[in-house]
């Protein structure tokens, strides 16, 4: 018999073991193709070095320091404009690819923020990141830039709050054990 | 990189005030740190695998190829699908976009192409889920994906 844990353990991994293998059959079959997939993974795992760790001793720091009741105060249901405009300030200050975004989404959730402020803080931190649009007016131009980052303050807000709309009572409950798992 | 300075810095501060005040809760931290990197991780490195194989099946003249400026709607939808599937940090993705534009690429979908790949991650789905369950995950990426065409359209419009 297998336990609870085991089969967690087991889901966990399901897909890193498909990618290996399948990694894998690509190295068999044509070893060039593999090794340059090989070779830029590496180089992304070196990258993920440069902001994940940091990023996951914030969130310990943030997990053990930040009362509930803070959190809950200028970020939670009651939030209002403060939790709003919170939720932008920290997503467009964060650097970083957006999948670092998610476990700062998870903590957020777990000490009692409102599911819409953690949106915004994704949908900032996807779209709205500050050290990047000077590069991207740099390259892009700042007509692009501006057209772009205009509309995604309204993007941002809009699907926040739609999903919260959408999102029925048992989703979120959900969602918050969700989040109450991976902070375990 | 500036970035992983900026990070790592902060990183040691908050370490180190915390440390000053209580040396059990700086442990705590760094476990419950510890705890959360390692539950997402195996996720995580099999979206580096994944990444790695669809990087280096696409090329980018390929990509040029089908979003260029008389691609009209088809390449607009196009761009926007590799957007959301392809995750490319921005500091890759700009001077990649504006060598698209050069190399005939149309503003659209350029446009559709950068908001994608800003709002639309499908590749990191997976590690979406885990925070955010399945529902939630699809509803945020899809309503992304149709903002980022208005997004496109409004530019192609002005631009």
């Amino acid at each position: 018999m297998m336990n609870k844990k085991s089969i967690e353990i087991l889901k966990r991994y399901r897909f890193l073991s498909v990618m290996i293998v399948v990694t894998l059959i690509i190295l068999a079959v044509k070893p060039a193709l593999g090794m340059q997939i090989y070779g830029a993974a590496l180089e992304n795992i070196l990258g993920m070095l440069g902001v994940l760790p940091p990023i996951f001793i914030l969130i310990g720091l943030l997990d053990v320091w930040v009362k509930k009741e803070t959190m809950v105060k200028y970020m939670g249901k009651d939030s209002g404009i403060v939790g709003i405009l919170l939720g932008f300030f920290l997503g467009s200050a964060a650097a970083g690819p957006l999948y670092g975004a998610f476990p700062v989404a998870g903590v957020f959730l777990n000490k009692g923020s409102r599911l819409a402020n953690v949106w915004i803080i994704v949908g900032a931190w996807a779209s709205m990141k500050i050290p990047l649009l000077l590069f991207e007016v740099s390259s892009m131009g700042i007509k692009f830039t501006l057209i772009r980052f205009v509309m995604d303050v309204f993007g941002v807000l809009i699907i926040a709050f739609a999903m919260e709309k959408i999102l029925t009572d048992e989703d979120e409950r959900q969602i918050y054990e969700l989040a109450r798992k991976m902070n375990q | 990189m500036i970035m992983t300075l900026v990070f790592y810095g902060l990183a040691a501060i908050g370490l180190i005030f915390s440390f000053v005040k209580s040396k059990e809760n700086t442990v705590l931290a760094l476990k419950k740190a510890w705890k959360a990197f390692a539950n997402v991780m195996p996720q995580f490195l099999g979206i580096i695998l994944l990444i790695g194989v669809l990087l280096n099946i696409l090329s980018a003249q390929q990509i040029s190829q089908l979003i260029g400026a008389d691609s009209g709607w088809v390449g607009v939808l196009i761009a926007a699908v590799i957007g959301s599937i392809t995750l490319i940090p921005g500091f890759v993705a700009f001077p990649l976009a504006a060598a698209l534009l050069e190399n005939g690429a149309g503003t659209m979908q350029i446009g559709a192409f950068v908001s994608t790949l800003m709002m639309v991650g499908i590749v990191t789905m997976p590690m979406e889920f885990l925070y955010f369950g399945k529902k939630a995950t699809i509803l945020r990426n899809g309503m992304g994906f149709v903002f980022s065409i208005l997004v496109a359209v409004v530019m192609g419009a002005l631009l």
